[in-house]
């Protein structure tokens, strides 16, 4: 490969969308090439800068509420005024899903339990998305993992391991109790950039299990199992990344 | 009332990406006022659209349709923003005088690097936002703003050597910001 060629493909190489073939090519171009390498440093250091947390403008504090009002509104939802009748009617209609959700929930029951990591994986992408819409992200806000452990105790029937990624790029910013697969949990936030990646883990009676990929809403989890005890990892983070993320965390003792 | 549970669902869907769409929308409109204007409507835009919103990866799916307000939005109020003939070529970055030490110093200033952004044309401004900032890949690049995958790669490219021209310069001339 050529100087000429690669300047053609830097920006696809720096941006990892390279195919393995082209990525080789790339490598070892860059190695021998001292004026390619530095245009790669400079890319690199680009993606630094840009990407830093103080220029992603976060919205208005009443936004959010102010949007949800609007939202309400158009589409005819309205929680503040509530007839009598239309409060009945309601009644009616809540009593009715409740029997159709204990029906189907009753079918799903005998059907088959093979489907828990299905069903654990809602339920981690829904505690997932419930923590980013409320203000409730963290217990402890902490990027100390000696400072969230101690927060489980007493709480919880098991320790769970709080690892330190932070010179990998995961940063610690707090920990939670959750409450999953019918059992209280740790939740553990992590950041990498502007994601935010909880990471549900309760002890198991199961055998490891390797890495497995869950995905629903344009969510991604991760989930395995070690050492007696279950990992979920979930995020909007690209799937790469929250993959290494799952990998660095199976690998820490 | 089952709009009731359909509003539910889109905000658990959609909501989530408010800092996303706040962030894509406050970029190209360039003033705190005018992104919530569009970041609201895009909002009861989406909701529109929700029906035929199948479950996929919704925060792409909410930035198409901020990008889109956002640009209806400068074709009426900042039309002078857009740029007639945009240059797509791809120019073989120079050996600029820039290095990667230089560039990282300007970082120091954030306010130089807001403003070198902000220079850009819309257009290159919004590929690098979703490219740096929201990670997405080229193929949801080139969804979001309707262009083919190689136009993606050609923007970023010459966003990037403008970037570079900007944040180096007055690095090197002594001149800060």
């Amino acid at each position: 490969m050529n100087c000429r060629e690669a300047q053609e493909l830097i920006h696809g190489f720096t941006d990892g969308e390279l195919d393995l073939v082209w990525n080789l090519q790339m490598e070892r171009h860059i190695h021998e090439c001292p004026s390619c390498c530095a245009t790669h440093e400079r890319l690199r250091a680009m993606h630094t800068v840009v990407s830093d947390n103080s220029l992603y403008f976060q919205p208005p504090a009443g936004l959010e509420g102010r949007l949800r009002t609007r939202l309400r509104k158009v589409s005819g939802v309205e929680d503040r005024v509530w007839t009598i009748s239309a409060s009945w009617r309601g009644i009616g209609i809540a009593a009715a899903l409740m029997l159709c959700i204990a029906g189907t929930w009753q079918v799903a029951m005998l059907r088959q339990r093979s489907s828990t990591a299905e069903t654990i994986g809602q339920e981690v992408v829904a505690s997932h998305v419930r923590s980013l819409m409320a203000t409730h992200l963290t217990d402890v806000p902490s990027s100390d993992h000696h400072t969230v452990k101690p927060l489980f105790n007493g709480k919880l029937d098991f320790s769970p391991v709080v690892a330190d990624l932070a010179d990998r790029g995961f940063v610690l910013d707090g920990g939670r109790l959750d409450y999953l697969d019918n059992r209280p949990v740790a939740a553990l936030v992590y950041r990498r950039r502007q994601h935010v990646i909880n990471l549900f883990t309760w002890p198991t009676s199961q055998p490891d299990l390797p890495i497995e990929a869950f995905d629903q809403q344009g969510y991604h989890a991760f989930h395995w199992t070690k050492s007696h005890v279950t990992y979920w990892a979930a995020s909007d983070l690209n799937p790469k990344e929250l993959r290494q993320f799952a990998e660095m965390l199976r690998n820490t003792e | 009332m089952l709009e009731k549970a359909e509003l539910a669902r889109f905000e658990q869907a959609v909501l989530p990406h408010l800092g996303a769409a706040y962030n894509l929308a406050r970029w190209i409109t360039r003033n705190d006022h005018d992104a919530e204007d569009v970041v609201q409507e895009s909002y009861l835009r989406a909701l529109k659209f929700f029906g035929g919103f199948r479950g996929e990866n919704s925060r792409p799916w909410l930035l198409t349709i901020v990008r889109n307000t956002c640009f209806t939005w400068l074709r009426q109020n900042r039309l002078s923003d857009l740029t007639t003939e945009l240059d797509e070529e791809i120019h073989h970055m120079e050996p600029a005088p820039g290095n990667p030490e230089s560039i990282l110093l300007a970082a120091a200033q954030s306010e130089l690097v807001r403003k070198a952004i902000e220079e850009l044309p819309p257009e290159f401004r919004e590929v690098i936002i979703l490219r740096e900032m929201e990670d997405l890949s080229y193929k949801e690049i080139a969804d979001i703003a309707s262009i083919p995958v190689g136009t993606v790669m050609s923007r970023l490219a010459r966003a990037r050597a403008r970037l570079q021209d900007l944040l180096s310069g007055p690095m090197t001339s002594g001149v800060s910001a």
